[in-house]
C-alpha cells in the first residue's frame, strides 16, 4: 500500500500544476543582454530575406505592396509575418522574439505608444537621419517615432480623433459645430429640448477602462491646456489645467451630458449609439466615417452627419495621436532589406495606395490635399487639422504601467469614487515613481 | 480506476487472512511498467516539470529596468534578488482601490480569488446537486433535460465570457429584464456578481454530472426500505442520498475549488484587465508577466500554486476527499466483510468508506 500515497500526491500535484504554467511559459527570459550604452551606428547594408511583422492585413492591399517590393528588390525579399489583431499580443510577440534574438524579425509595425519602450529596451534600431529624412512628414508623427532625439520609427500611418456631429440637427437649430465644451453643452440643450426624443444623448467618447480611456483623458487634459508629462519626461499632471480637463469629463457624467452607460463604452459601442441616432456629438477615429455613411440600413444617420475638430475648454481641443510607425528590429539579420522596405512603405506612391485601400491616415502632408484621397475621404482636411495639433500620449519606457496608472486615476474619478483633484495628485505621485 | 479496484480487493483479501506474498505489480513486471509509463512521464517532465522548476528559479530574479539618463536605454538582463519578489508583497508599494478598500494589488487579487471560490463553489454545489437530482429522475424528456443542463459545460469559457459580456452590456438583455441600468461591465460590486453568475451557470453542470454518477450507484433498495419505514422525502434526501453521494460530491467540489482558485478567462474576457474588483491572482500574475516583470509574476504564480496545494491538502485530510478511490481509512476496512465487495462498489470504489456508517 505504500505506493498509494505518492500516487495520490502526484494526482494532486498534476491538478494544481497548471496554475504555474501561464507564468512558466513566459519565464524564458533568463538570458541576460549585456548593456550597450554606447551603441555604434547600425550597419544597414546587409541584404537578404527578412520578415515584416504586423497585425492582420484586413484590406488585402499589403500582399500587393509586398509583391511589388519583391519584384523590384531581388537581392532581399520580404515575407509577411502576420500577428494577432490585438495590440497587446502584437507587442508581446515582438518583445519575446527580441529576447530570443529572432534574426528573421526584420521590420516591425510599431504602435506610436511603444516607441519609448522598444527604443529603450533595444527592440528596434535607431534610424540614421541621412537615410531617413523627415521632411514632408507631419511633425507630430515624426515626434511620435522619436526617443531621446533619435528616430526609431519611420511614420507610415497616423490617426487623430474627430468630433462627429449630427449636421441635420445642428442645421435645424441654426448652430455651427462647437469649438468649446460649453458651446457643445449649450447646443445639446437647445437640440434636446426641441427634439422630443428622450433617448437622444449629448456626447460620448471612449470611457471603458482600457487604452481608449487614456486617449480620452489625455485629450481632455491637453484640451484644457494641461499636460500629463512635460517635455522633460517628468509628470506634470497635478495642475489646475489638468483638473479642469478631468472635471469636464466628471461633470459631464454627473449632469448627463455623457450618458451613464458610456463608462463601459469602447469605440464600437459609441459608434453604434451614434449610428442609431442616439448621440448628437461623438468623439471617435476616422474609421467611423465610412461605416456611418453606409446606406444599407445599418446606419440611421447616413448623410446626416459631418465631422469637426475636437472642442476644448476655451477654444479648439487637442487630439491624442494614434497610428503606427515602421521600425527596423535590432536583432534582424538583413537590416539592409529591412531599411529598404521601410523606405518603400513610406514613399508617397505606396502610402497613397495604402490610404485609399485602408483609410489609415497618411503621415505625408501632401497626401491630405491629394485629389484622389480627398475624393474618397472628404474628412481629410479636418483630420489634417486634428493631427497637426495632436499630442502623443506620454512617452514612457514603462508605458504599460503608465497607461494603467492613468486609467486607474481617470476611471476612479469618472465613477465618482475619487475627487478629480485627489485622483490627479495620486496619479502625479505614481507617475513619478514609474518614470524615475 | 482499475488499479484502485485491484488494490481494494487485495487488501480485503489480506484482511481475511489469505496471505498473498505475490503482488501483481511487483512481480518482475516493474521494468515493463516503467517502459509503459516512460512516454507519459517524459511528456509531464518536459511540459510541466521543467517549466515549474524554471518558474521557481525565475521567482528569485528581477529584470533590470533602470533607464540610463543620457541615452535613455535600459541596461537589460536580470539580477538575483533572493526573496525580494515575495517580500515585496508586504511592502505595499502597489496600492489599488478595490472592493475591500485600498490595499496592495496582490492582496486585493488574493481576496478576490478566495471570495470568488467560496461564493461560486457554494452556489455551484447547491445548484449542481439539484440538477443531479432532476437528471436522475425518470421522466419524459429526461434526455433533453440532461443534454440541456450539460450545454453550458460544453461551451469554452472564453466564449461564454464574451456571450455574458453581451448579456451584461449596459444596453444588454440583463438590464432590459431588470428594467435598470446596472453597470456590470464597469468596475463595480455588480461586476463581481456578474462573474459569479456566469461562473455558476457554466460550472454547476460539472458538479451535477459528477453527482449524478454518484446518485446512480445508490441501490434502489435503500429507498424502498426507507419508504417502508415511512421516511419522508426530505429524510430520504438527508439520511440516504446525501451521505451516500458525499464521497463523489467532495471530489467534485475539490476539483471545482482548485479550478476556481485559478480563475482567469471569465473576469479577463468579460470585465477586462485592470479591473480591481474582479482581478484574480492568475490575472495579476499574467499582467505582471506582460509588463516583462517575469520575476514577480513567477513569485505570484508560485504563491497561488502553494495556496491551491494547501486547499487540496485540507480537502483530502479534513473532508476525506478520495481522489483516487483507494484511501478508505483502514479502521473501516477491517469491519467490512468480504461480501460487501461486490460489483456495485467497484463502480465508485470510494463508497466503501460509507459501508459501516449506517
Amino acid at each position: 500500500m505504500t505506493f498509494v500515497r505518492p500516487a495520490r500526491r502526484g494526482v494532486l500535484a498534476a491538478a494544481t500544476l497548471t496554475a504555474l504554467l501561464a507564468a512558466a511559459a513566459c519565464g524564458g527570459g533568463g538570458s541576460s543582454t549585456p548593456a550597450a550604452s554606447s551603441a555604434p551606428a547600425a550597419d544597414l547594408s546587409k541584404q537578404g530575406p527578412t520578415e515584416y511583422w504586423a497585425g492582420k492585413d484586413t484590406s488585402g492591399n499589403l500582399k500587393n505592396l509586398i509583391a511589388e517590393f519583391n519584384a523590384q528588390h531581388p537581392e532581399g525579399k520580404i515575407t509577411f509575418h502576420e500577428l494577432p489583431d490585438n495590440a497587446d499580443l502584437q507587442r508581446q510577440q515582438m518583445i519575446q522574439n527580441t529576447q530570443i534574438k529572432n534574426p528573421q524579425m526584420g521590420v516591425l509595425s510599431m504602435d506610436v505608444v511603444w516607441t519609448a519602450e522598444f527604443a529603450a529596451n533595444q527592440v528596434v534600431e535607431a534610424m540614421p537621419a541621412d537615410q531617413f529624412p523627415t521632411e514632408g512628414f507631419l511633425p507630430a508623427t515624426v515626434e511620435s517615432g522619436t526617443y531621446f532625439n533619435k528616430l526609431y520609427g519611420y511614420p507610415t500611418s497616423s490617426d487623430g480623433g474627430l468630433l462627429y456631429y449630427r449636421k441635420d440637427l445642428l442645421d435645424k437649430a441654426g448652430l455651427k459645430p462647437p469649438t468649446t465644451w460649453d458651446e457643445m453643452k449649450q447646443a445639446c440643450k437647445t437640440i434636446q429640448a426641441d427634439s422630443g426624443n428622450d433617448k437622444l444623448e449629448c456626447f460620448a467618447g471612449q470611457y471603458q477602462k482600457y487604452e481608449g480611456l487614456t486617449v480620452n483623458f489625455a485629450e481632455a487634459v491637453d484640451s484644457a491646456g494641461g499636460t500629463i508629462m512635460g517635455d522633460d519626461g517628468k509628470p506634470a499632471v497635478n495642475s489646475p489645467e489638468a483638473a479642469k480637463g478631468l472635471s469636464f469629463l466628471v461633470d459631464s457624467f454627473k449632469d448627463g451630458t455623457i450618458p451613464k452607460g458610456a463608462i463601459t463604452w469602447q469605440e464600437e459601442q459609441g459608434r453604434q449609439a451614434f449610428q442609431d441616432g442616439n448621440l448628437i456629438f461623438h468623439r471617435n477615429w476616422p474609421y467611423v466615417y465610412a461605416l456611418a455613411s453606409k446606406t444599407d440600413g445599418s446606419s440611421k444617420i447616413a448623410g446626416k452627419f459631418a465631422v469637426a475638430p475636437l472642442p476644448g475648454l476655451t477654444g479648439l481641443g487637442v487630439s491624442s495621436l494614434g497610428g503606427h510607425n515602421m521600425a527596423i528590429a535590432k536583432n534582424a539579420e538583413n537590416k539592409g532589406t529591412a531599411a529598404d522596405f521601410v523606405k518603400f512603405m513610406a514613399s508617397e506612391k505606396v502610402m497613397k495606395s495604402n490610404v485609399i485601400a485602408t483609410s489609415a491616415a497618411p503621415t505625408l502632408t501632401s497626401l491630405y490635399s491629394d485629389a484622389d484621397v480627398t475624393k474618397k475621404y472628404p474628412y481629410m482636411p479636418i483630420l489634417l487639422k486634428s493631427i497637426e495639433t495632436a499630442k502623443p500620449r506620454p512617452k514612457a519606457v514603462k508605458y504599460g504601467d503608465v497607461t494603467l496608472a492613468i486609467q486607474d486615476a481617470a476611471y476612479g474619478a469618472l465613477q465618482g469614487q475619487t475627487a478629480p483633484d485627489a485622483a490627479l495628485a495620486s496619479l502625479q505621485t505614481k507617475l513619478g515613481t514609474l518614470t524615475q | 480506476m482499475a488499479t484502485a479496484t485491484a488494490v481494494g480487493k487485495s487488501s480485503t483479501v489480506a484482511g481475511d487472512g489469505h496471505k498473498h506474498k505475490k503482488n501483481a505489480l511487483s512481480d518482475g513486471q516493474g521494468r515493463l511498467a516503467w517502459m509503459l509509463l516512460a512516454p507519459t512521464l517524459l511528456v509531464i517532465i518536459v511540459v510541466a516539470g521543467i517549466p515549474v522548476l524554471l518558474s521557481i528559479r525565475e521567482s528569485f530574479f528581477q529584470t533590470n529596468s533602470g533607464v540610463d539618463p543620457n541615452t535613455g536605454l535600459v541596461a537589460g538582463g536580470e539580477s538575483f534578488v533572493g526573496l525580494k519578489n515575495f517580500t515585496d508583497i508586504f511592502a505595499g508599494a502597489n496600492q489599488v482601490e478595490g472592493s475591500y478598500g485600498t490595499m496592495d494589488r496582490f492582496w486585493n487579487a488574493f481576496l478576490n480569488t478566495t471570495l470568488f471560490t467560496v461564493v461560486c463553489v457554494l452556489l455551484e454545489t447547491v445548484l449542481g446537486v439539484a440538477m443531479a437530482l432532476i437528471m436522475s429522475k425518470a421522466f419524459k424528456g429526461r434526455g433533453v433535460v440532461r443534454a440541456g443542463i450539460l450545454v453550458p459545460w460544453a461551451i469554452p469559457t472564453i466564449v461564454s465570457a464574451l456571450m455574458w459580456k453581451l448579456i451584461f452590456d449596459e444596453a444588454g438583455v440583463m438590464n432590459r429584464i431588470l428594467h435598470q441600468q446596472i453597470l456590470w461591465l464597469a468596475d463595480t460590486g455588480a461586476s463581481f456578481w456578474a462573474i459569479v453568475i456566469a461562473d455558476v451557470w457554466k460550472t454547476a453542470p460539472f458538479i451535477g454530472l459528477l453527482t449524478l454518477a454518484g446518485l446512480q450507484t445508490i441501490p434502489a433498495e435503500c429507498y424502498e426500505a426507507a419508504k417502508v419505514d415511512g421516511a419522508t422525502a426530505w429524510q430520504q434526501f438527508t439520511r440516504i442520498t446525501l451521505p451516500m453521494v458525499r464521497p463523489t460530491l467532495v471530489v467534485a467540489v475539490l476539483f471545482r475549488t482548485l479550478d476556481t482558485l485559478r480563475m482567469f478567462d471569465l473576469p479577463y474576457g468579460m470585465i477586462g484587465p485592470g479591473k480591481y474588483r474582479v482581478e484574480t491572482l492568475s490575472i495579476f500574475a499574467y499582467q505582471e508577466a506582460t509588463q516583462n516583470r517575469y520575476g514577480p509574476a513567477a513569485a505570484y504564480a508560485i504563491i497561488l500554486f502553494i495556496y491551491v496545494l494547501l486547499v487540496a491538502f485540507v480537502f483530502v485530510k479534513v473532508l476525506g476527499a478520495d481522489v483516487i478511490g483507494d484511501s478508505a481509512p483502514p479502521k473501516k476496512k477491517k469491519k467490512k466483510g468480504a461480501g460487501d465487495d461486490d460489483a456495485k462498489t467497484s463502480a465508485v470504489p470510494s463508497l466503501e468508506m460509507m459501508g459501516g456508517a449506517h
